[in-house]
């Protein structure tokens, strides 16, 4: 069985700070690493791999630093690595993304399973994974809490807000991964020494895919940002340096004045 | 000479990091406090191949350098010492000496599970009446027929009780001073092998450390390591890789005691501010990280000496004595920073300082990395 | 594609077990005012099976139209099926907008439907206006992580789409006895698209209130401790009427379940009240219940993020804090 995982580099956004003064961000510092959900969906592969030999092969789109997350899937287990790379490709919208990651995928061919994370948590659009299913022709289950291989079907616990659904899908097929699925693993410094010494990272560019100009980029883009802006820091309240039953008590007088109690 | 790691090195570190925070971390209080050896973390350890570093893959390990090693320890000890030392332990004085003197056989047979984690390992020279003076081996090894017989006790032994290999120094010639002192592996279980008294010790405290007793112990011929009367060469080779580990624990106490000082001052607040707005405080941390960045170049150079340079005793020795040192002077210092709080417990810093100390007195007091360093110096 | 050609703006009325999620009912409330600037019809598309009938409580709320496919194979969410036939029906009606709930369906749906017919799709909006000088409307959501806001445009391309999560935009009140045009919508050979088979549906237990029905929230933080202190949140909670919530950390940790985890990647909440104990105020976290009306903050951490957007703050201990309020909340009572 083979098996295509996207990953996507992110920063670790729960680490960035605002800086309340100017508000804008403070980025530096903050590390990189590979989306939440889909390392979940790359150790389900690899669970699958383990499980029954399937081979796992890891793309992202991005600039060259996604080489690191990258090398992170292959310390982990994965068999190879792709990475999509070009200028042409930047400032892409989901629709464009989804396009260029599509033709990525048509090009390397002969996959059975799809598995990308729901959303990543710099964009959190969870757009990406249905669009590529959509430009492949494949059915696609998003929301995945559990997978299982049974035959040429994939059984999918699909979560919704109060329930879920027990799915079967034949392959190929593509999944979208929740971080809830399972606990990844950690990497092996063999791993890393394997990724960084034995293994290449197959490049591709905008000469090596089939795709339409006007599907990527900017220029493919049907959305585009009319302008971005920090949230309006909201006038800074009252905070006080209070103890134990002091500050329980002026925090009641507080409520009261606000009609709270 | 670079002095950046590179990136393969760089994601290694992270992978250390993130486990010790992760999986060491949670635990390190309650191993201190209940005396617990950590078992599920070292089952985890070895699970991702963290007991068999620098070994090749042809023996189970994953076949990367010593520096890689040395981060493993440091990052550990960073958070748990007790977890730090384990690994040392295990990896420098038990699957070393037999990757570095081993036989095809005794590799075959004891140092793949090492590497792979599947067997923890230990390493007795230490005696009552043995201990700078390492050289007064009281232990004998009588050789009768296709056994050696041992008798003696071995004390203060890290990893003791719970390991399944140990590598012991044994005299099995008087008459030759220290050129009649053998080495053997020994394993757990064998007759005539028990352990004795369980130290109850000020730091360390998950750490098990034991008195090991041989009465009439039958080892068998094959498990004498390297030749007869060549085990006090091997213990000193192996202590000179050894102490690149106690060097990396000490090394990752300090950072780690810094790590904590800093998030400390800027939250604690005195005189209507907090103290890191002090300059008394700002001049310790600024002392602190200069001598830990310090001991992070000893240690590191000295994990490139093992595997690029012949001889690396006196890297070595460097590396352990300052490191140590440093732990030593910066947890104390540390726990003066958080003042009150610092020696109670709630806070992790006197633990530190506590775990601190035992890397200036074992695998070489710094007074026997002195000696070290200056009779290389002098020759 | 003529932008000209396409008129009205669309709601895709989410409903499960023939009940009308209640997001639907937001975005007919905003669907109505945009509806007005652009001088055009709100018409609400409901997909399910026997579920005719719906028409007059999405009338109430803002529906000038509805368009209703009624199939066995819509009777439970399936992703081609649905997406086939409101794909069908955007193409046949080209509404200039189409919006959908941020929801376990919607953002499944929205997507591919955007890929179908090949247009942009701007998830999680928390505004939605319309640009005086093109008519084009105006997405704006959270982005990095919710640290930027942006305003994105879909200019050459139609219908603009956006998904809007529950809790964000406000229903209108209902009109009482309203009623609106009904269509059907038949779909053909909807068997053909149904890639998937459902094995088995499994619902929920929920026990407690939804957090983000309540008025007065009580949220928890790492900073709370260990899960034995959220005692302290719950008995809080109680004391004040209200629920209680958690931020992430704390759900990763398992000391709370999943529904009751505020932000980015949980639920928006706009209760009366909030009170934050032991929450640093990641943005993640701000993201989900910076539009409380009143947000009280306790921290030990003077630097804490969330005593930025606090109304009031106390820098203390959460554990001696709140047995203090809980006591003079009982008194007072």
């Amino acid at each position: 069985m083979k098996i295509i995982v996207c990953i996507k580099q992110v920063p670790d956004t729960t680490e960035v700070k605002l800086n309340p003064e100017t508000g804008t961000l403070i980025r530096e510092g903050v590390s990189s690493i590979i989306n939440p959900d889909d390392k979940a969906g790359l150790e389900a592969a690899l669970r699958l791999k383990d499980a029954c030999g399937a081979s796992v092969t890891a793309l992202s789109m991005g600039p060259l630093q996604a080489d690191v997350a990258l090398r992170e899937a292959l310390a982990m287990g994965a068999d190879d690595a792709v990475l999509i790379s070009d200028r042409a490709f930047g400032g892409a919208d989901t629709w464009a993304t989804s396009s260029t990651i599509a033709s990525a995928i048509r090009k390397i061919g002969g996959y059975d399973l799809i598995i990308t994370g729901r959303q990543a948590i710099d964009g959190d659009t969870a757009q990406v994974g249905p669009q590529i299913a959509e430009h492949l022709g494949l059915p696609n289950v998003s929301y995945a809490e559990a997978l299982e291989i049974e035959g040429d079907t994939v059984i999918v616990k699909r979560q919704f807000e109060d329930r879920y659904h027990m799915i079967q899908v034949k392959m190929p097929c593509l999944i979208t991964a929740l971080a809830e699925l399972n606990e990844p693993r950690y990497m092996t410094p063999g791993g890393i020494a394997d990724a960084y010494r034995n293994k290449e990272i197959t490049m591709l560019t905008r000469a090596d895919l089939d795709v339409e100009d006007q599907n990527i980029g900017l220029k493919g883009s049907p959305t585009r940002v009319f302008k971005s802006f920090t949230k309006a820091v909201k006038g800074k309240g009252t905070v006080v340096n209070l103890e134990g039953s002091e500050a329980a008590a002026w925090l009641v007088e507080r409520m009261k004045e606000k009609f709270i109690l | 000479m670079i002095f950046q790691l590179d990136k393969e090195h760089e994601l290694t570190k992270q992978l250390f990091r993130n486990f010790a925070e992760t999986e060491a971390k949670p635990l390190a209080q309650e191993v201190d406090e209940e005396e617990r050896f950590p078992y599920e973390t070292v089952r985890k350890m070895a699970r991702y191949g963290f007991l068999g570093i620098p070994f090749a893959k042809e023996f189970g390990g994953q076949g990367c350098d010593s520096l890689t090693y040395a981060m493993c320890v440091e990052e550990m000890s960073r958070v748990c010492a007790t977890t730090g030392v384990i690994v040392s332990a295990h990896t420098s004085l038990c699957a070393e000496p037999i990757h570095k003197y081993g036989s095809g056989e005794q590799k075959e047979k004891y140092l793949i599970p090492l590497a792979k984690g599947e067997k923890i390992g230990a390493f007795g020279l230490t005696e009552p009446g043995a201990g700078t003076d390492s050289a007064g081996q009281q232990t004998k090894a009588v050789l009768n027929g296709d056994h050696y017989v041992l008798n003696g006790t071995k004390i203060f032994i890290t990893n003791g009780g719970v390991a399944d290999i140990y590598i012991i120094l044994a005299m099995t010639d008087k008459s030759k001073g220290n050129r009649g002192i053998s080495a053997f592996i020994v394993e757990q279980g064998t007759e005539g092998f028990s352990i004795g008294k369980k130290e109850l010790k000020m730091g360390i405290r998950g750490s098990s450390t034991t008195e090991l007793v041989f009465e009439n112990c039958i080892v068998p011929k094959e498990n004498r390591l390297g030749e007869e009367g060549k085990g006090f060469g091997i213990a000193m080779g192996t202590l000179d890789g050894g102490r690149i580990g106690i060097a990396a624990q000490a090394l990752g106490i300090a950072q780690g005691a810094l790590d904590e000082t800093v998030a400390y001052v800027k939250e604690r607040k005195q005189f209507g501010k907090s103290i890191s707005a002090f300059q008394n405080t700002q001049f310790q941390l600024a002392d602190m990280k200069t001598q830990v960045e310090a001991a992070r170049l000893l240690v590191y150079k000295a994990a490139w000496a093992k595997d690029n340079q012949k001889m690396f005793s006196a890297e070595a020795a460097m590396a352990k004595l300052f490191a140590a040192e440093t732990a030593m002077s910066v947890t104390t210092k540390c726990v003066q920073l958080h003042g009150g709080y610092g020696y109670t417990r709630d806070y992790p810093i006197e633990r530190m300082m506590r775990d601190a100390k035992i890397t200036e007195i074992y695998e070489g007091t710094s007074e026997v990395q002195r000696m070290v360093i200056a009779s290389g110096m002098l020759k | 594609m003529n932008n000209q050609e396409y008129q009205g703006v669309f709601v895709f009325a989410e409903q499960v077990d023939g009940n009308i999620a209640g997001v639907t009912y937001e975005l007919l409330g905003k669907g109505s005012e945009l509806a007005a600037t652009l001088n055009t019809e709100v018409t609400a598309v409901v997909l399910g099976s026997g579920i005719e009938g719906r028409a007059n409580s999405l009338a109430q709320y803002g529906a000038d139209r509805v368009i209703v496919a009624d199939d066995p194979v819509l009777a439970t969410y399936m992703t081609e099926p649905y997406v086939k036939v409101l794909t069908d029906i955007i193409r046949q009606n080209k509404p200039e907008i189409v919006l959908y709930g941020a929801t376990a369906i919607g953002r499944d749906l929205a997507p591919r439907v955007s890929a179908r017919v090949h247009t942009g799709l701007t998830a999680d909006c928390t505004k939605l206006e319309i640009q005086e000088e093109t008519g084009n409307l105006m997405m704006t959501r959270p982005a990095f992580g919710g640290n930027i806001m942006a305003t994105i445009l879909c200019p050459d391309h139609r219908p603009q789409m956006a998904t809007v999560r529950p809790g964000v935009m406000m229903r209108m009140d209902p009109k009482a006895g309203a009623a609106c045009k009904q269509e059907v919508y038949e779909p053909v050979n909807l068997a053909a698209s149904k890639n998937v088979d459902i094995l088995e549906i499994v619902k929920k237990v929920r026990k407690k209130m939804d957090i983000m029905d309540a008025k007065v929230l009580v949220a928890g933080g790492r900073g709370m401790g260990c899960k034995e202190n959220f005692k302290l949140i719950e008995a809080l909670a109680e004391a004040l009427g209200g629920a209680v919530a958690a931020s992430r950390a704390v759900v990763d940790a398992g000391w709370q379940e999943k529904e009751v985890q505020v932000g980015q990647t949980g639920k928006t909440v706009r209760p009366n009240l909030y009170l934050a104990c032991g929450i640093s105020g990641a943005i993640q976290h701000l993201a989900g219940m910076e539009e409380s009306d009143l947000i009280i903050a306790i921290n030990k951490d003077e630097s804490a993020p969330i005593f930025e957007v606090a109304d009031y703050g106390i820098v203390g201990d959460c554990c001696k804090v709140i047995p203090s309020l809980i006591q003079m909340l009982k008194e007072l009572k």
